[in-house]
């Protein structure tokens, strides 16, 4: 891996958590459209994403957080970036997903997608998504997998993210 | 190796995804399950039906409580055309206190379903559709032949801003002795709830 990279993106991992600092709304990125959205599934460098679409409605998405959380704890020194995307209502933002936030103490970034024709995107995340969620994407460059199911347990989204992350270390 | 691996077993994944459940021209079997009034109910038991629009949902989905009164809506307006709206709660009630059969029956009286709210009991019916989420719709015909899988409408979140009817087209489309077009939709929802 290139060394200045390496270290720009160090500098990145260390600034970009925020730890302890209170979830606003402002702090959350909020997309109207998929169209908009649509880069952070597309990010073509050697860090791995973790892409979760959840909402704070959604039972067994809220009970699989604390496991994404804990991985990106783990792997907080590694190129790896976990992103949260809320299919929280409008009115929800507010009201619902901001507190829920703070009071998880959600460090991952969290972005909002209020487009709600999702019969147009559902198949430009993953041909293979039922529409069902939590859905959750891993990928690095071309490198991808699409899981639409529920984690028990940090270990199962690990064996997954060290597919990607083991392989930037070989090469 | 690997790669080879990793084609096999999207594969066998494929594969196993397509068999999943009916697809479009498959006859579904018929079903006998408890309504909320207490009597059984099997397509069967609909004299003079020309189809059954066949909708997964249950009480505690947001996205399934969202289209209500929608549903409601398309009973009344269809069902006399021959389209009456059968709703099946496929979720494990244990899993789900909020989807209980005692809140089904609270649900539907408190929104005065015109349509059947049924528990799929023991959860055997939802995977032979092929069920995935609430709210889920299986449009079949005369001869419970699949002629329509999806969504309701375009826009689960807001009613106001409906574009395209899918379900209510493809019914038009079955009344006019046509094929639905799309034949498939797809739209968010909760993962229908099950121990196994």
């Amino acid at each position: 891996m290139n060394r200045n990279y390496f270290i720009v993106l160090v500098i990145l991992l260390t600034l970009s958590p925020l730890s302890g600092q209170e979830w606003t709304i402002d702090r959350i990125a909020q997309y109207e459209t998929f169209d908009e959205l649509e880069h952070i599934l597309e990010y073509d460098n050697d860090t791995t994403y973790l892409i979760n679409f959840w909402a704070t409605w959604c039972g067994p998405c809220v009970k699989e957080l604390p496991y994404i959380e804990a991985l990106n704890k783990k792997y907080k020194d590694q190129a790896y970036k976990t992103i949260l995307v809320s299919l929280d209502m409008r009115k929800q933002l507010g009201n619902k997903l901001v507190p829920f936030l703070n009071k998880e103490q959600i460090c991952s970034e969290v972005v909002v997608l209020l487009d709600g024709k999702a019969h147009r995107w559902i198949d430009r995340v993953d041909p293979s998504w039922s529409g069902a969620i939590p859905i959750t994407i891993v990928y690095k460059g071309q490198q991808r997998e699409f899981h639409e199911t529920e984690f028990h347990t940090t270990a199962e989204l690990e064996e997954i993210v060290n597919r990607f992350i083991k392989k930037s270390t070989n090469e | 190796m690997n790669k080879f691996f990793i084609g096999v077993m999207l594969l066998i994944g494929g594969m196993l995804s397509a068999q999943s459940g009916y697809n479009i021209g498959d006859t579904a079997a018929d079903f006998s399950l408890k309504n909320v009034d207490g009597e059984m109910v099997s397509l069967s038991s609909y004299e003079g039906a020309k189809g059954y629009v066949i909708v997964f949902t249950c009480n505690h989905c947001p996205y399934a409580v969202m289209y209500e009164d929608r549903l409601v809506e398309l009973h009344n307006k269809y069902a006399v055309q021959g389209y009456p709206v059968v709703a099946l709660m496929p979720n494990d009630t244990e899993l789900k206190p909020d989807d209980s059969f005692e809140n089904m029956q609270l649900r539907a009286k408190e929104k005065q379903f015109p349509f059947a709210y049924l528990l799929d009991e023991g959860q055997k019916v939802y995977p032979l559709f092929g069920a995935t989420k609430t709210p889920h719709v299986y449009l079949l015909d005369q001869d419970r032949v699949v002629r329509y899988i999806g969504a309701i409408d375009d826009s689960p979140r807001a009613a106001a801003e409906v574009e395209e009817r899918f379900l209510e087209d493809a019914i038009q489309a079955l009344l006019a002795g046509e094929m639905p077009d799309p034949a498939v939709t797809k739209a968010i929802g909760c993962s229908i709830k099950s121990k196994s």
